[in-house]
């Protein structure tokens, strides 16, 4: 066994849990993405290199951010000699200058932040927010990023590219967004998050229904975000994350199928994150600046506690569909209202507002929609009408475990 | 760094904002040191496109694509970033009826070629 082998677990526990602080901190030094990453890069090869000799330094981190500096400024002169009319000597004297700004304890925990508002600012396209998010606040390779959202690999890393290449040269600064951004700012870091997600969650296409990871990675971002700016829709976020994960196992077979809400077992939900996720409820809620996503978790939270679909405090969640649509009225928060009125009335009221909103011709090309009609009808002994509706959806599903469950509902339709 | 503000607007509302409000908007952006430029412009029925292909000069009515929003004038700003640039262009009038396009405006690469 050789001797350097702690020193480099060491090492990968802190590359794990501090490499993305460490590239925080030098993109504000260097002023650059590309020139951080090399940098980290760098510092971390000095440190395996160095370690074990030297042995780890008190404060492993501040150590790896300062080798990343004088790395890349090294570089930067070096390459500033060669060529004379090289513009980025420039970063070298600024990143020279500024000697003491990276010691300074509240500035580095402010560079995550700045490095997540940078990667989620509205400048840049949605796709290229979530990309760049995924790359450079979580750590994912972009092999890894592509695999997630089904896309080839030079595609996601051309968005990467084009993305770096605007925030350089638009000139995004590198902030926290003033007390009148943030608002509006924290919306689109938070539509980011969420968006990671869903796709982990809900994924749109593919064969299994989770792509755990993401929605793994969304949930750390979340728990970073509250830690560092606990501003009431963000810590509805997590909570509302945390309940729908905590049904993950449940909303699945064995075999891969998906099991509805009502039919779901729920001894199998993680009691640890429901838990977790009302305390988070009530925290936001108590906040009384509270928006969408507090109210969404509120809901779920409701059907975290009840211990069966019909033991559901139906009123109160139709109540608090009714304050989301205040908050801003969407077609799919209208149906989820309307599944929500069928179980606090009966059937038939809430396919009365189905049929509204389909009429509208909204929500036509939204398979749930026409799945949640189906069970409507089904329940009401509507078969005709069922089968339309399960057919609509089928027809307009990607999803293969969704495929096969609404075969399965045909399926049973026809036998009864 | 300069951000040029190009202001789009559909024909119909080309005349939505008062000049005197537009003029306004531009003389605070002077008061406050970032007005490097402002005009606006004759509408597109006015325009000629030129271009120049193989030394062949062409010349055309018109801008080169047909869109439903036209430019009808620009800010030229001086702003530290893409941020305050935004908030600088959410202040001009028209924003309110059509669009402002944010671009930042690129130093030409002449030193290489010169030495």
């Amino acid at each position: 066994m050789s001797a350097t082998n702690p020193v480099r677990e060491t090492l990968n526990a802190i590359y794990q849990s501090d490499s993305r602080r460490v590239l925080a901190t030098l993109i504000r030094l260097l002023g650059d993405f590309d020139a951080a990453e090399e940098a980290l890069h760098d510092a971390f090869r000095a440190a395996l290199e160095q370690w074990p000799r030297q042995g780890v330094p008190a404060n492993p981190r501040a150590w790896l951010v300062s080798a990343g500096r004088f790395k890349a400024i090294d570089g930067l002169r070096r390459r500033k000699r060669f060529d004379a009319l090289d513009e980025s000597g420039h970063a070298a004297e600024i990143a020279v200058h500024d000697t003491a700004a990276w010691a300074d304890a509240e500035s580095v925990e402010d560079d995550r932040l700045r490095l997540i508002f940078t990667c989620c600012h509205p400048a840049l396209a949605p796709d290229a927010q979530v990309a760049l998010t995924l790359r450079e606040v979580c750590g994912l390779t972009t092999e890894e990023i592509a695999h997630a959202f089904l896309t080839p690999a030079p595609t996601l890393a051309q968005r990467i590219v084009r993305a770096k290449a605007k925030i350089r040269d638009a000139r995004i600064p590198y902030q926290v967004p003033t007390p009148a951004e943030l608002p509006e700012r924290l919306d689109a870091v938070l539509r980011v998050v969420y968006l990671v997600f869903n796709e982990g969650y809900t994924a749109s296409s593919g064969a299994t229904v989770t792509r755990h990871d993401l929605s793994g990675e969304a949930i750390r971002l979340g728990r970073v975000l509250v830690e560092l700016l606990p501003a009431p829709e963000a810590v509805g976020l997590l909570a509302l994350m945390l309940l729908h994960e905590s049904r993950r196992t449940a909303r699945t077979s064995p075999s891969g199928e998906v099991i509805l809400l009502d039919d779901q077992d729920r001894s199998l939900w993680n009691r640890d994150l429901i838990t977790e996720g009302t305390r988070l409820v009530r925290q936001a809620l108590s906040s009384r600046a509270f928006g969408p996503y507090s109210i969404q978790a509120a809901i779920s939270s409701l059907h975290a506690e009840a211990p069966n679909a019909a033991a559901t405090d139906w009123i109160e969640i139709v109540g608090l569909y009714d304050v989301l649509l205040q908050m801003g009225a969407t077609p799919v928060i209208e149906l989820n209202r309307a599944v929500a009125v069928a179980m606090r009335d009966d059937p038939t009221a809430g396919l009365v507002l189905i049929d509204a909103i389909l009429a509208r011709g909204e929500l036509r090309d939204y398979r749930f929609a026409h799945a949640a009609r189906a069970e409507l009808c089904r329940r009401l002994g509507k078969t005709t009408e069922a089968r339309t509706s399960f057919e609509r959806a089928l027809s307009l599903t990607r999803q293969e475990p969704e495929r096969r469950f609404l075969e399965r509902r045909l399926a049973d339709l026809n036998q009864g | 760094m300069k951000y040029l503000c190009l202001v789009y607007l559909e024909e119909q509302k080309l005349h939505a904002v008062a000049d005197s409000e537009c003029f306004a908007c531009g003389e605070a952006f002077r008061s406050s040191g970032a007005l490097v430029a402002a005009e606006a412009l004759q509408p597109i029925e006015t325009a000629t496109t030129v271009r120049v292909r193989n030394g062949k000069l062409t010349i055309t009515d018109g801008p080169f694509a047909e869109t439903k929003e036209q430019l009808a004038g620009f800010y030229l700003l001086d702003a530290r970033d893409l941020n305050e640039a935004i908030q600088m262009a959410a202040k001009i009038p028209p924003a309110r009826e059509g669009s402002i396009e944010v671009r930042p405006v690129r130093d030409l690469d002449v030193g290489s070629a010169a030495t």
